[in-house]
């Protein structure tokens, strides 16, 4: 697959300062944390049920994370933990419902692959492929009915676009002009399957944006920079009442698709160069440095992102499970799970 | 007889009918290269290629529908959805298309197809990824309903199943797939509709399905051993067709009637076996039928929750030994 540039339209027209480049970094380096710690406590096996994590996609999540508004909405799919904790779902919070505590964000109840907090505008993590997409629209439709200039931003995989809400969608959210952004992180896998072996087109989003009256948008998904210009245009053209945008992202997920996964359909060479070359965040380190920024404001970032991570391990492992009466809580708007008098 | 998993034995029946019959062919996603995200269906891609054995795109809806249009023009095509809270987004081509298409057509269509998917809880995967729905399917007219409950069943019935006229929904439980017994090697079809009967007893009959049936089977040692109750297990492996003779001989003996099912309470699959037994032997029955399933809620993602409110053991014991 060739690799994308940024499309010129929508990359070098913002400027980006000093502090808001240390904070993607900053974004980046907790959210590879989380997740690297987060694999590390499934193979300590203690995380019981799924992981499906997003080391190498961070510059996506931590670009949007930063761009978008405080009241705008996130929908996201399982592999969400990076898009939650950057609207401020807490570390404590992602880990211990990993780890099914009674600190974690849902008590257990939900697990990895549903993290939510809807009061942070984390409007929820999706299994069920594509379901998140119509979903998303609605929330926008919400929006622009409400006149609250907020903005949908919708992340899901390559593999979703082959799926019928997908069309769907892209369809209603054009023929209304919502205010959504379709995000699409490429990392050219479903689960074992590559992209191109089950897709009739290249790019399986952008080649597909044509047919909703839409721009074909595909950007490198690992240059932060490209991805915050890239969600500033798209978020500010929503909030204007201009439409839906939807963007393709190249990625690619480091670890395999979910638990242990080693990711062996993959060729060697293949994870080599995207692992060493094309790292999101040792990139981005790398460019920080070579723009002169100073090594030491760098470590002092990446130390902190220690400490938060290792504070964060502590306090989900010191949680107990969740007492067993919440099982039957929240089945109805009561409160409870009774369906008899 | 060798040893297979229960994951084994869906590779084998699969491998056994599609030596004897070219028009069986296979499509699901991941199933191919990569022997599916259960490794259920391992080496039939390398045995059988990419002519028959086919990797699909996310797209359930295509699946079901290209799998029925194939069905309905000579071949004998397997579905694999991959989890069965997957029918969610394709129910309509179970329901509405493949259901009722002899049916509404007079008889002038045949859908002989089957449709594997990985099924219920323990995995704790949580409340999208660990359903029991094979109530679900039960209640359509026009599909026939499997749910296997060891590796010998799954290759017998799979086998039966893909030799079937009619449309079956095979639901694989997911938390069994590493469980082994003896299955044997050479051809192995079991009909479909005959229940099994595990262990025979006198004073309780129960009539467990899939992943409730070893754990039947350890209630009932225990409630002999400790309580002096002898339980007969029947596990009707078919929902549809249900073989209602062996499970109304058993109550006749017995004169109890205990269901065990995962799937959750409201019209769980027990309570049509209830109602039948309750119309049929009503005035055999020496204790009222008793139904121990899940709750009626999602199901929790985290183990302590999802042991819980998944029927245990103890649960089953604890229910038995206290009943008239
Ligand atoms: C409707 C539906 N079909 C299949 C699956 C199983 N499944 C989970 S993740 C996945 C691959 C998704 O690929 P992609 O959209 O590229 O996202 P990625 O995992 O790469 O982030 C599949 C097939 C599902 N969850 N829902
Ligand atoms: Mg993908």
């Amino acid at each position: 697959m060739a690799t994308a540039k940024a499309k010129s339209s929508s990359a070098g027209k913002i400027k980006i300062d000093k502090s808001q480049k240390l904070e993607l970094y900053r974004i980046m380096s907790e959210c590879r944390a989380l997740q690297q710690r987060a694999y590390d406590l499934f193979m300590q096996n203690l995380v019981k049920g799924t992981t499906h994590l997003g080391q190498g996609q961070e510059a996506i999540a931590a670009a949007f994370g930063f761009a978008m508004r405080e009241d705008d909405y996130t929908f996201n799919t399982y592999r969400g933990h990076n898009h939650n904790y950057v609207r401020g779902v807490s570390m404590t919070s992602i880990l211990g419902e990993l780890m099914g505590r009674d600190i974690g964000q849902l008590r257990g109840k939900g697990g990895s692959m549903h993290i939510t907090d809807s009061s942070k505008g984390a409007m929820g993590s999706y299994a069920i492929i594509g379901a998140h997409m119509p979903i998303a629209a609605g929330a926008a439709w919400s929006a622009q009915y409400r006149g609250t200039e907020q903005v949908a931003c919708c992340f899901f995989g390559d593999g979703t676009t082959n799926i019928g809400t997908f069309h769907e969608a892209l369809n209603f959210a054009k023929i209304w002009e919502l205010p959504v952004v379709y995000i699409c992180e490429n990392n050219q896998y479903m689960e074992y399957t590559p992209i191109g072996d089950v897709t009739a087109v290249e790019h399986p989003a952008a080649d597909r944006a044509s047919a909703y009256g839409l721009e074909p948008i595909l950007v490198d998904g690992n240059d932060v920079e490209v991805m915050y210009e890239t969600a500033m245009a798209a978020l500010e053209k929503a909030r204007k009442g201009g439409g839906p945008t939807l963007i393709e992202a190249l990625t690619y997920r480091h670890h395999g698709h979910s638990r242990a996964d080693p990711g062996k359909y993959r060729p060697d060479d293949e994870v080599k160069e995207w692992k060493e070359n094309r790292d999101p965040l040792y990139g981005y380190r790398a460019k920080l440095l070579g723009e002169g920024i100073d090594e030491a404001e760098l470590a002092k970032i990446d130390a902190n992102t220690e400490k938060m991570i290792d504070e964060a391990t502590e306090a989900a492992k010191n949680s107990p499970p969740p007492p067993a009466e919440i099982a039957y809580t929240d089945v109805f708007a009561d409160g409870g799970a009774e369906w008899r008098n | 007889m060798a040893k297979l998993s229960y994951r084994e034995a869906v590779a084998a029946a699969m491998a056994q009918e599609m030596r004897l019959d070219d028009r069986v062919i296979f499509l699901g996603e991941d199933v191919g290269a990569a022997g599916g995200v259960f490794k259920a269906t391992l080496g039939l891609f390398d045995e059988f290629g990419p002519t028959r054995v086919r990797d699909t795109p996310i797209s359930e809806q295509a699946i079901l529908g290209a799998t029925m249009g194939a069905a309905m023009t000579g071949l004998r095509p397997i579905a694999e959805i991959m989890f069965s809270d997957f029918f969610g987004v394709c129910w309509d081509t179970v329901v509405n298309e493949i259901a009722k298409a002899r049916y509404m057509t007079n008889g002038d269509h045949e859908t002989p197809l089957v449709i594997r998917s990985a099924n219920g809880g323990g995995a704790r995967f949580g409340a999208q990824h660990s359903q029991s729905i094979e109530n679900w399917a039960m209640a359509v007219p026009g599909i026939k309903v499997v749910a296997p409950s060891n590796a010998y069943d799954v290759k017998g019935l799979l086998a039966a199943s893909i030799r079937d006229p009619d449309p079956v929904l095979f639901f694989e439980q997911k938390a069994m797939y590493g469980n082994k017994c003896e299955v044997p090697e050479g051809e192995l079809v079991i009909p479909l509709g005959e229940a099994a009967t595990p262990r025979e007893g006198t004073d309780v009959t129960i009539v467990a399905l899939a992943n409730m049936v070893p754990k039947s089977l350890k209630a009932a040692e225990i409630l002999e051993k400790e309580h002096g109750i002898l339980c007969e297990v029947v596990d009707p492996r078919t929902l549809v067709p249900l073989d209602t003779k062996t499970i109304l001989a058993s109550v006749e003996k017995t004169g109890r009637l205990v269901t065990v099912e995962e799937n959750p309470r409201l019209c769980g699959w027990g309570a049509e076996i209830a109602s039948i037994v309750g119309e049929e032997l009503f005035w055999n029955l020496d204790a009222p039928i008793t139904r121990i399933t899940t709750p009626h809620i999602p199901l929790p993602s985290v183990d302590v929750l999802e042991d819980l409110v998944i029927p245990s053991v103890e649960r089953i014991v604890d229910t038995i030994s206290k009943m008239d």
